[in-house]
């Protein structure tokens, strides 16, 4: 039934070469897990930066020698200096909002499993998605060059560090956050330490990644709308597929505008533009006469309009996972579909109008911030009904704890808790003590960090089987679930109570300030839970590696799940279906059918009282021409 | 493992809630004017978020406790695709909830934000440079003296660029200490000499962004003479974590002498009067 012109075109040979099978592949499957093991790279990245922080933070002015060794310059004789934790607090938080939280739950999972879920062959378009990957991975070198040109006086003093604006000497890394406000990002080396090269590549670092995720946007968007194959119409699609189609759009929608501030950014920093410099600004006694009639707030718009929605694109496809998840584990349909797409969507469209919230207090018309206050809260509304009717699917549910479903539990739990006190800092009058103390990261690391995270734990322990024809083993997943939803709960429940003494955001030190002294216990307590819980995620990546070799062989439905991709080997043959594209009966989660011979009926089951085809539907390769 | 995970989940919940509830640590002793009324909202905030923090957690438990599949029977799950009255009704209730939690929230913010600083306001200049708080005080004659970006000079402790030249700076004061007059409205006028920082008097329950290129007019009243720890709350380069100062709110009488003395007085006043009022006594 699908057409041969439309084939023609998706279409692509099975690639002999090494090169083209696993490095410029443009199997959307091989991309997928690329995009996985960037971010598990990243990742361990990031995680190794935050145990740094917290090392300095509980026990400032230690000498860890081996700090010494490796970090001459930021850490000279093992003692952590202000610099070099300033430019970990950036790194980290880039690196993990940017190539850890985007890249694995939409270019990882989606690329891999989008496709197969709505039956096509392939993303609509390969090379593109082969040139998103590729682009991204170019930008997660720039910023690790970043931290290696910024400190590096030999590199700084060299034609390219100098070219790049050279670097700032006594740091090892780019000094802003991960939200790089103007004009401490904006004026160059002045500014201090942490303002030279490091900044420009953390910039051009941050471009590159835009310019991926939009390539990745558009294919994804174009897939979903196009390729769905017959009878998979729109309300017949697993939620993952809604999560990763609202995603895509609000990457398409928020990346240009960041990319443009960035471009902006960049201008003032190397060619003299003002888009961000106000004029009169003085550094040491000089007036810095080069640049006039430039807005700060001008860049935190242009940020948060996209920094927001970003919240939105890492924790979306969380959702969707967890959703899929739970339904399959639970044995039971998900509770309220049609609400469920609903709420993404709300969730999404209100994404794009509550930016502001990060700006109650940066001087910005207070008739804004209330409008933008009242905004906030609205988007806790679709957020609560998410909540109810994961609750709704597991009543009368029959529960496999698998480690998958354990981890989607955990997300619930986590997104709970974290997303909750959003209803303090989206209230204006709140903000005013909250605003930049550690009940900020508190919120956001739970429910932005963690619980994405907990979903692609959940995503991966799910999928593996899938994707390597082998479990993952299942012991220590528990060992590593149980270890992992308490450590977290550890680290960030008293990062509250942090914040609620009015302990400040990168502080380096919290040794100048005698209102924060009786907080000491505590952060020694939030330090020794992040170190262990840092290490059991050791366990996670054993468990990953010896399984795709050693795990226990699993067939082509091992969790007795109902979606497309549980119609095919596992893993999925070059062109997913092996030439015989599925055609689609029944919505995505037809668990505990009363009368069905099984407890779950597969997407792909005809129903046997409507035997003609008129139920099959939908825009798939069917009626579709290029 | 239902049964495991529910009584772990309901443990995080147990012990989350009462880190809260044993109020060990909780906000300073608050000093300004609007400071109850905050802290009234923050207080009704935080009970609907640990109501709802516990009840979904509770009920989260509940269900993976009830519901786990204990492999002995053959029954299956409850074949139901939802209810839209539940859809409803939920989305209702919350909506009503949060909505009103917003309204309720702009209070305090309309109070300072929404007008000028009342009349008969004592203003202080705030000029915030990379670690170091400026004070301007317009003394006697209540006008400032004129102030130009290119007259600053560290070396000479002209921080501000304050213009000698001009008549209404002849009286002008200027510290690195702000002391304000305790039960009067204080109008701060912000502004900062390169990047952006923050005023962050945790008693004050009042923060505020010192942006370059701005001047940025916000009001409060302090109610408690003492002295109180400044900090910066906006990440301004390496040595942010030490950008401290102190606020001296001090009685009308002490503050109106203190603001009579001229500049080299003024300092040794100031210095004698850190060292005469104590830091609050915080709880260890």
């Amino acid at each position: 039934m699908s057409s041969e012109t439309h084939e023609a075109v998706h279409r692509h040979e099975a690639p002999k070469s090494f090169i083209r099978k696993y490095i410029f592949s443009l199997d959307h499957k091989v991309i997928g897990i690329q995009y996985i093991i960037l971010a598990l790279a990243a990742v361990v990245v990031g995680v190794t930066m935050s145990v740094l922080m917290r090392l300095n933070l509980s026990w400032p002015g230690t000498k860890w020698s081996i700090l010494g060794t490796l970090f001459p310059t930021g850490a000279p004789g093992g003692i952590m200096n202000p610099d070099f934790y300033l430019s970990l607090v950036t790194m980290h938080g880039t690196i993990m909002v940017f190539f850890v939280l985007t890249t694995a739950p939409q270019g990882g999972f989606g690329n891999y499993f989008l496709p197969i879920q709505i039956g096509a062959e392939d993303m609509a378009f390969p090379f593109l998605n082969m040139m998103s990957f590729w682009v991204t991975f170019v930008g997660f070198i720039v910023i690790l060059a970043a931290i290696f040109v910024e400190g590096n006086t030999t590199i700084a003093t060299s034609a390219l560090g100098v070219w790049l604006g050279g670097g700032s000497g006594s740091t090892v890394g780019p000094i802003g956050g991960w939200t790089g406000y103007a004009p401490l990002s904006a004026v160059g080396v002045a500014a201090g330490p942490g303002q030279g090269a490091g900044m420009n590549l953390w910039i051009v670092s941050i471009a590159i990644f835009c310019i991926g995720s939009l390539l990745g946007a558009l294919n994804f968007i174009t897939t979903l709308l196009n390729m769905r194959t017959r009878g998979m119409t729109l309300m017949r699609m697993p939620l993952t597929c809604w999560a990763w189609f609202t995603t895509a759009v609000l990457a398409l929608l928020s990346f240009p505008v960041l990319l443009g501030g960035g471009i902006l950014l960049l201008l003032d920093r190397t060619v003299g533009t003002s888009f961000f410099i106000p004029g009169g600004l003085v550094f040491g006694s000089s007036v810095l006469n080069t640049h006039t009639g430039g807005s700060p707030i001008l860049w935190q718009h242009l940020f948060w309009f996209f920094g927001h929605p970003e919240v939105y694109i890492a924790i979306l496809p969380g959702m969707g996972a967890t959703s899929h998840i739970l339904s399959t584990f639970a044995r039971k349909p998900i509770f309220g579909y049609r609400a469920m797409v609903f709420a993404i969507f709300a969730i999404g469209l209100l994404g794009f109008f509550v930016w502001g919230h990060h700006m109650f207090i940066s001087g910005m018309s207070p008739y804004s911030a209330m409008t933008f206050s009242i905004l906030t809260l609205s988007i806790g509304v679709p957020s609560a009904v998410k909540t109810f009717n994961w609750l709704g699917t597991l009543w009368g549910a029959r529960i496999r704890f698998t480690t998958p479903m354990l981890f989607a539990i955990g997300f619930v739990s986590l997104f709970v808790a974290g997303g909750i006190t959003g209803l303090v800092l989206g209230q204006t009058s709140l903000d005013l003590p909250m605003h930049d103390t550690y009940f900020v990261p508190a919120h956001f690391h739970l429910v932005m960090g963690v619980a994405s995270i907990f979903g692609m734990f959940a995503a991966i322990y799910f999928w593996f089987p899938k994707m390597f024809g082998r479990f993952m083993n299942e012991r220590l997943g528990k060992f590593h679930f149980w270890l992992t939803f308490i450590g977290v709960y550890c680290i960030f429940v008293p990062m509250h109570t942090m914040g609620m003494v009015g302990m400040p955001r990168r502080y380096s030190q919290f040794t100048e300030y005698r209102f924060l002294d009786s907080i000491h216990p505590l952060v020694i307590f939030v330090s020794i839970a992040a170190i262990i819980t840092a290490l059991v995620q050791l366990v996670f990546y054993f468990n990953l590696i010896w399984s795709v070799f050693k795990g226990k062989k699993a067939g082509e439905n091992p969790w007795e799940a109902t979606t497309l991709e549980w119609t095919t080997a596992s893993p999925p043959p070059h062109d997913n279906f092996a030439g015989v594209l599925p055609v689609v009966y029944r919505g995505p989660y037809e668990f505990a059918v009363p009368g069905a011979p099984n407890d779950y009926v597969m997407q792909t089951e005809p129903d046997a009282s409507k035997a003609g085809s008129e139920e099959v539907g939908g825009n798939g390769h069917n009626g579709h021409k290029h | 493992m239902g049964r495991v995970l529910a009584v772990i989940i309901w443990i995080i919940t147990l012990l989350s809630v009462l880190l809260f509830v044993a109020g060990k640590w909780w906000f300073p002793e608050a000093i300004s004017e609007h400071a109850p009324a905050l802290d009234r909202q923050f207080l009704i905030t935080i009970v609907v978020v640990g109501i709802s923090f516990t009840a979904a957690q509770v009920g989260l438990g509940w269900m993976v406790w009830k519901y786990r599949d204990t492999g002995s029977s053959s029954d299956r799950a409850t074949y139901s695709h939802g209810s839209n009255r539940l859809e409803v009704v939920w989305t209702v209730i919350t909506a009503i909830v949060f909505i009103s939690l917003a309204v309720m929230g702009q209070g305090v913010w309309a109070s300072l934000r929404l007008h000028d600083a009342p009349a008969g306001s004592y203003s202080v200049e705030v000029v915030a440079q990379q670690f170091q708080w400026n004070f301007h005080y317009a003394g006697k004659d209540g006008i400032f003296g004129r102030t130009d970006p290119n007259l600053i000079d560290d070396s000479a402790t002209n921080y501000i660029g304050l213009d000698e030249t001009d008549p209404n700076a002849k009286d002008d004061v200027t510290h690195t200490v702000i002391a304000i007059p305790e039960g009067r409205p204080i109008e701060l006028i912000l502004r900062s000499r390169d990047v952006i920082h923050n005023f962050w008097v945790p008693q004050l329950r009042f923060k505020q962004d010192l942006v370059p290129g701005m001047n940025i007019r916000v009001h409060f009243t302090a109610n408690r003479p003492g002295k109180y720890e400044l900090a910066c709350a906006e990440l301004c380069g390496q040595f942010h974590y030490r950008m401290k100062s102190f606020m001296l709110v001090l009685p009308a009488a002490e503050h109106e002498a203190l603001m009579a003395l001229p500049q080299d007085q003024f300092q040794t006043r100031i210095t004698e009067l850190l060292a005469k009022y104590e830091l609050p006594v915080y709880q260890q």
